[in-house]
């Protein structure tokens, strides 16, 4: 449904968006995600045609946004950032205003405005004044302007943006619900809302694509993915981590808590796929260990997140990390 | 003819947004209250003992609409701009150009509004003398041109920021050089240094100018060209600025 290719926006000296190319079909949720001021909202703009790209082209539905922005952008809900509405509306006044200009009329223009009212809980506010509205409130009002004319394509900027826990929560089963027929792309600096909702994630930095997978596949590239963690009783510190490293499936052993009674150790694979946490429950047999806890890590989506778009920092955590682990020794 | 339709939704809700705020009312009520004092007590027009609206209530609306006018504008772009909705506008399946007719439209229709209440002054002149109502058709209609223009360059200097204030401001000075260029005061002034030429040349640029052949019930298709070329011109300027801050 959204095909974006090479996708170019120079503000001025700085390229914001700088060749970015991907697809969206049906049925897919995209995550857009990425350090503020990494292009987000520009490329955003650019696919829903309220931005002109410098070069590069977008497609929405077979339609290019630029060439034939109409057609295109009538397939397209958008939720721009802060949801902007007209303050000097009421509620039910602004969507009937977003339904007509969306070309519905009479029967039509009241079921649709009636459904988005229900599916996104505006009743208790439907003739308050928009400016009146609490955050979260004008929030949805701005999301259910998106959706009233069942688009084939969703772009939300930040859906879940200000929005208490519940209310984020509602707002991404509403997504999860509807990415199973639209074509979604949604920004966020959540994290935890790309497991939730997306089925595929993009990591954009300084204009470019440093990341695409499903949350899965981008969580293994994370250091900690397959690292095992474990605890033993009635052992000594140094004893355990000698007979761990020497273990030809490690790569690196951390000693994170010492207590006098037991002890925490987290492994490191060597490479992808090791049998790691039945190396160790095997070691701990024929030694004698008392094993407490052995889980092994899936890899964390934030530490993919910070290695990716701050390499110098991230390293240097690694660093200071590293250091600590030579004082326990 | 569907743009038709969109253009006529964007109208409508501009007026309500008009409407939705006491400022409309008070607007017409300024309008009002400022007419009927400038007809009938500064204007003299029960001394003037003429069955006629030129002297006495059409030489004042260039004046009036000078400050009011930009009031009304001020806010159509840069309310837009200030709040974010214009990348909602925008973004619906419209054209920029209906978009900016719809906006346009919305606030001269306002205009007419507070123009036509005036009718009591036309009521009056007809209930005390005989007047010509040709003349005084005319002059409204050559007000409702005269306060068109002006909105259009309202709507250029409110698309330039987000801030009304400043785009009133920069409104009024453009307007007032608009008046100033064609005032019989100033006119006078250049004559006394400057070639014939060059004084029509800017005489001929003044809304005043071409107000006058309204005033006097002269329909000259060379003013009603110039009040609409005024307007388009300001439209498709508006519509590059539009376009410039989204290119970036």
């Amino acid at each position: 449904m959204i095909n974006v290719h090479n996708l170019v926006k120079v503000f001025g000296v700085k390229r914001a968006v700088d060749g970015i190319s991907f697809s969206v079909e049906r049925g897919e949720v995209l995550g857009f995600l990425g350090p503020n001021g990494a292009g987000k909202s520009t490329s955003m703009r650019m696919i829903t045609g309220f931005i002109p790209p410098t070069s590069g082209t977008a497609t929405v539905g077979g339609f290019d946004v630029v060439e034939q922005g109409i057609e295109a952008r009538r397939l397209i809900g958008y939720l721009p950032e802060n949801a902007p509405a007209y303050t000097d509306m009421t509620v039910y006044g602004f969507l009937n205003f977003c339904a007509e200009i969306r070309g519905l009329r009479g029967d039509a223009k009241k079921k649709a405005v009636n459904r988005v009212v229900e599916m996104c809980f505006l009743e208790s506010v439907i003739h308050q004044s928009v400016e009146t509205l609490s955050k979260g409130y004008r929030h949805r009002t701005c999301f259910a302007q998106s959706i009233i004319h069942d688009p084939e394509v969703l772009i939300l900027d930040e859906p879940t943006d200000g929005l208490d826990p519940n209310q984020k929560h509602e707002v991404r089963t509403l997504i999860r619900r509807m990415g199973e027929k639209k074509a979604i792309v949604f920004s966020t600096h959540i994290l935890e809302e790309v497991d939730a909702v997306c089925s595929r994630a993009i990591i954009i930095d300084r204009g470019k694509i440093v990341a695409n997978g499903t949350p899965a596949e981008l969580r293994r590239k994370s250091d900690w993915a397959g690292a095992v963690t474990a605890r033993f009783g009635n052992v000594s510190n140094g004893v355990v981590k000698q007979k761990l490293a020497q273990l030809p499936v490690a790569k690196k052993v951390v000693v994170l808590e010492e207590k006098p009674s037991t002890v925490t150790v987290r492994v490191y694979p060597k490479s992808p796929g090791a049998e790691v946490a039945w190396t160790i429950a095997n070691l701990s047999h024929t030694e004698k260990w008392t094993l407490e806890e052995l889980h092994t890590e899936e890899g964390r989506l934030d530490e993919v997140f910070r290695s990716i778009t701050m390499p110098d920092t991230a390293a240097n955590d690694k660093k200071s990390a590293s250091s600590e682990e030579k004082t326990s020794d | 003819m569907n743009s038709w339709t969109n253009i006529k939704t964007i109208t409508k809700r501009e007026l309500g947004a008009y409407f939705s705020a006491p400022l409309a009312f008070v607007f017409i009520v300024i309008f009002l209250l400022l007419c009927g004092f400038f007809t009938f007590f500064v204007g003299g027009f029960f001394e003037l003992r003429q069955a006629s609206l030129v002297r006495p209530f059409f030489t004042w609306l260039p004046w009036f609409y000078l400050f009011l006018v930009p009031a009304v504008g001020m806010r159509l772009w840069a309310e837009e701009r200030r709040v974010g909705t214009i990348e909602l506008l925008l973004t619906m399946p419209i054209t920029s150009w209906q978009a900016i007719l719809g906006k346009f439209l919305a606030s001269w229709l306002f205009l007419l509004l507070a123009l036509v209440l005036t009718f009591p002054v036309v009521l009056t002149v007809n209930y005390l003398g005989r007047p010509d109502n040709g003349v005084i058709f005319c002059g409204y209609v050559g007000s409702w041109l005269l306060a068109g223009s002006y909105l259009a360059i309202s709507c250029i200097t409110s698309a330039m920021t987000r801030n009304q204030v400043v785009s009133f401001i920069i409104s009024v000075v453009i307007c007032l050089f608009l008046i100033l260029a064609g005032f019989p005061p100033v006119i006078r002034f250049l004559q006394s240094w400057a070639s014939p030429h060059v004084v029509d040349a800017i005489a001929s640029i003044s809304v005043i100018t071409h107000f006058d052949g309204f005033q006097k019930g002269v329909l000259d298709s060379r003013d009603l060209i110039f009040f609409i070329s005024v307007i388009v011109f300001s439209l498709f300027t508006t519509s590059v600025i539009l376009r410039g801050h989204r290119a970036g």
